[in-house]
This record gives structure tokens, sequence and C-alpha cells, in this order.
């Protein structure tokens, strides 16, 4: 028993310096050397987006638009277009209009670059009984199909993110990987998700979605003009949402699903312009917001343009 | 001293207000000088205008009847008991006619809508009613009423929606 521990002392091992070394030899053998290349180690080292000068984003976005380059096969522009003074986005949308054809969401996918296969939607539209109590989400249809819509009896409502002025899922996040800009857009980078998913729990509304594999689109499919915070390519294992169409919207347009929606139910503006479309429908429509009651200041207002 | 002030006083706002009035007046007139609306053209079937290149030399029939040569394929559903001439011009046939007796283009077939459909008229000025497109802080492109509604028969028709979405039991 003496002799042992005298050999130990010999060795100068105790438990901590064991550890320790222990610990490090672990990091090192975990160390991906046959990733040994520059791109890697600079997207490891990679800082916070909001933390970055302009100089640091500028070379994150080459990165990426260099790696993106190499997997698809073509060139795919990575924009930064930060918010526009002055301005907060708001999303109108008509419910005595929609008629619950889909269109938006098929324009999402092709203008935000979504997995084809697994099917990843940003909007889904939900169907309910006319008469009945609507407003509990938990009867409605979403895979409902007919041959033409809309269906007597039925009314329809898309639900995307409502962009919340509170939003549950940014004091979820665990990493501050998602947050709000100043124009009132919930972004999320795609660098700094780690794919807990607490965020999905934590938003009232569905309306994120989860890369479960490496998303799945072909290379000819892919809408070219991105934006950091918005449509470009995803990886496996990060959580995306909709983003008001960032890389449009912070360049005037319209968000793709305003533009495709065939009965005009869809209304953009900013809320802060008292002439936008969207405070008229505000300041003349019965307006309201999807579970006000929870206090996350929703800035997507559902309105009844006519009738009831 | 202290009278003049508050006549002064009373004087100015007076001048005040009328300005007020004034200007308000001037920001009404304003809006009634037709602003120009960014609209595609009319969505004429091919080939069938200028209605005058038919028309022209024809003698003007006014007498409401079932059409038999042309336009048969025109069963009016809008406006019960309506005749071709409560809108289209029958003293130019290239214009529709305001029911005050005014010509007014296709490009602008809006207005003749809003004669009926005043509030609609009003919502689509102001973006409410109808689908725009292009900037939301610039230039937007507008649709004319006969873009969606074909103005013979205005309601919207049903359409094949797209397909739902993968079911999680459909999954592989």
């Amino acid at each position: 028993m003496k002799r042992i521990k005298g050999k130990k002392r010999e060795l100068n091992i105790n438990r901590r310096t064991f550890l320790k070394g222990a610990a490090a030899g672990l990091a090192g053998a975990m160390l991906p050397l046959n990733k040994a290349d520059a791109s890697f180690w600079e997207a490891f080292f990679q800082k916070h987006f909001r933390e970055m000068n302009d100089a640091e984003k500028k070379k994150v976005i080459q990165r990426l638009e260099r790696e993106y380059e190499q997997k698809y096969k073509k060139e795919i522009k990575v924009g930064n277009e930060s918010a526009i003074p002055g301005v907060l986005f708001g999303y109108g949308l008509d419910l005595s209009r929609c008629i619950g054809c889909r269109r938006c969401v098929y324009a999402c996918v092709e203008e935000n670059n979504q997995s084809k296969d697994p099917q990843i939607h940003w909007i889904t539209v939900l169907r309910f009984k006319k008469g009945e109590k609507w407003v509990d989400l938990e009867e409605s249809e979403k895979y409902y199909n007919p041959s033409q819509v809309p269906e007597p009896g039925y009314f329809y409502m898309p639900v995307q993110c409502q962009q919340c002025e509170n939003p549950p899922c940014v004091r979820a996040c665990p990493t501050q990987a998602t947050w709000k800009e100043p124009d009132g857009i919930v972004v999320v980078d795609y660098n700094w998700c780690i794919g807990c998913r607490y965020c999905m729990a934590a938003c009232p509304y569905g309306a994120r979605r989860f890369n479960w594999t490496e998303p799945n689109r072909k290379p000819e499919e892919i809408n070219p003009k991105t934006h950091y915070l918005g449509n470009r390519p995803r990886y496996k294992g990060v959580v995306e949402k909709c983003t008001f169409c960032i890389q449009r919207t912070r360049n005037g347009k319209y968000p793709a699903c305003v533009e495709a929606c065939p009965v005009g139910a869809r209304k953009f503006g900013n809320l802060l312009d008292p002439n936008s479309e969207i405070r008229y429908a505000i300041e003349h429509k019965r307006v309201f917001r999807l579970k006000e009651d929870l206090n996350t200041n929703p800035k997507f207002y559902y309105f009844f343009a006519y009738g009831v | 001293m202290e009278k003049y002030k508050k006549t002064g006083l009373i004087v100015l706002a007076g001048v005040f207000l009328l300005f007020l009035l004034q200007s308000s007046f001037a920001e009404s007139a304003e809006q009634d000088v037709p602003k120009h609306f960014l609209v595609p053209p009319p969505p004429f079937s091919p080939g069938i205008f200028p209605c005058s290149q038919c028309h022209q030399g024809m003698p003007v029939n006014r007498k409401p009847r079932k059409l038999e040569q042309m336009h048969q394929d025109i069963v009016l559903k809008h406006m019960p008991g309506g005749w071709c001439f409560d809108c289209h011009n029958p003293d130019n046939r290239d214009k529709l006619r305001l029911a005050n007796g005014k010509s007014v283009s296709f490009e602008e077939s809006y207005n003749l809508c809003g004669q009926c459909h005043g509030t609609i008229l009003r919502e689509w000025k102001a973006g409410l009613h109808g689908k725009r497109t292009g900037m939301w802080n610039g230039e937007k492109q507008y649709r004319l009423c006969v873009h969606c509604h074909w103005p013979h028969e205005p309601r919207f028709k049903p359409i094949k929606p797209l397909p739902p979405p993968v079911r999680p039991s459909d999954i592989k």
C-alpha cells in the first residue's frame, strides 16, 4: 500500500493532472484533422453574427458563397442588407378572401430554398368549419384536399411565423442563435443554431421547422438571391422559419406569398407608415391576432374585409 | 393694452383656423384629381380589340335582345336585367361609358365598376382589395377589376388547391 503511494508520487500523476491530460488528449483526438482546410477553421471560429463588424461579415459571406458554389455548382449570392431605419414590418391576411388554394405555401418554398424531400413548408393553411368554435386550432384540418376550393361551409386560415414583438422563441434559445431584428423580423443564424429545438417548443404558433436531414433540393431549383438571415441554403440539424422574405422585403419588394396569392388576401407594409395598406387594414377593418392572450404581440394581423 | 392683446389673440386664432380649413380643402380638392394607377393592359380575348374593327359603320341597335350573330357566349350574370350599353359605349365602341354618359377607357374601367361598388373601389385604391405586386415602399402594380372578375360574370371561380403537406405517417 505504502509502496504504491510512493510510486505514484514519483510519476507525479494525481487525479487533477490525469484528468487534464486526458481531456487534452480527447480534445485532440476529436479534432477532425481530415477536414483541416482553412474554411473549416474559419467556420469553427466564426463569431456571433451581431458581434461581427462589416469586414468580418463580408469574410463570412465570401466563405459561404464559396461553400455553396462548391456544393451546388452554381453562383449563390448571400446578401447582408440590414434593417431599413423607421420600418417595422407588419402583415395582414384577409380571412374573408382566402380560398385555401395553397399557392402561397409553394411560392414560399420556391423563394426560400426549403428542403423538398423531406418536405418543409413554412406556411400551413388550416381549414375550419364555418359556424363552429373555430379558434380552437386543435379542431382544424391541414390535410384537406378537395378537387376545388373554396368548399362551401368552410373557411381557411394560413398560419406562418407571426413575427412577435415579444417572441417566446428568442427567449428560449440557449445560444442566442435567433433574435428580433430592428425591423421586427425574427431571424435565425443557421451557423449558430445548435438544433436543440427549444424554440420550436416555445413557439405557440408551430411556425418553426427543423431540418432532420440534410436539406434536399436540386441545384437548379435553388433560388440564388439569398440573405444571410433568410433563405440561404440551410444545414442538417438547424431550425428555420418564415422571415417575411427578408431578402426581398429589405430591398423594397413584397414577400413571395403576397405576390402569389390569387385573391389578394395577403397584405404587407410598414406599420410605422400611416399610409401603408397594413395600417389601412388595421384602422378600417375588424382585426385580430392569433393567441393574443399569450402577450406575444404578433405583427401578423388577420382581418375580415367584408361580411362576417 | 390687455384688451388689444386679447383681440389680437382671437384674430390670430381666426386666421390660423382659416388657414387650417383652407389647407384641408386644398387636400380634398387634390384627392378629386384622378390618380394614375399602374395597371397591366386589360385582358381582352385575343383579336377582339379594338371593337371598332367590326363595329365601325355598323348601325347601332340599342334594343335589348338576345344576341344571335356574335358574342353569344356572353351571358350576363351580373346585374340582372342589364344590357350591353349600360357599360359599353354605343357612340365610341372602343370605350366604356359611365352612367352619367361620360366616356371611360378600358384601362380605367375601375371607375365604371366603382359606380356601384364604391366601397370596394375605395379599398382597391388604398391597396386593400385585390392583389398588388411590386414594391411595398415604392411603385406598385395594380390589377384592373376585370383581371380577376370577368365583368359579365364577376364571381371568382373555384380553383384546384395545391397538394396538402405530407403526413408524418407517410414519410419514408
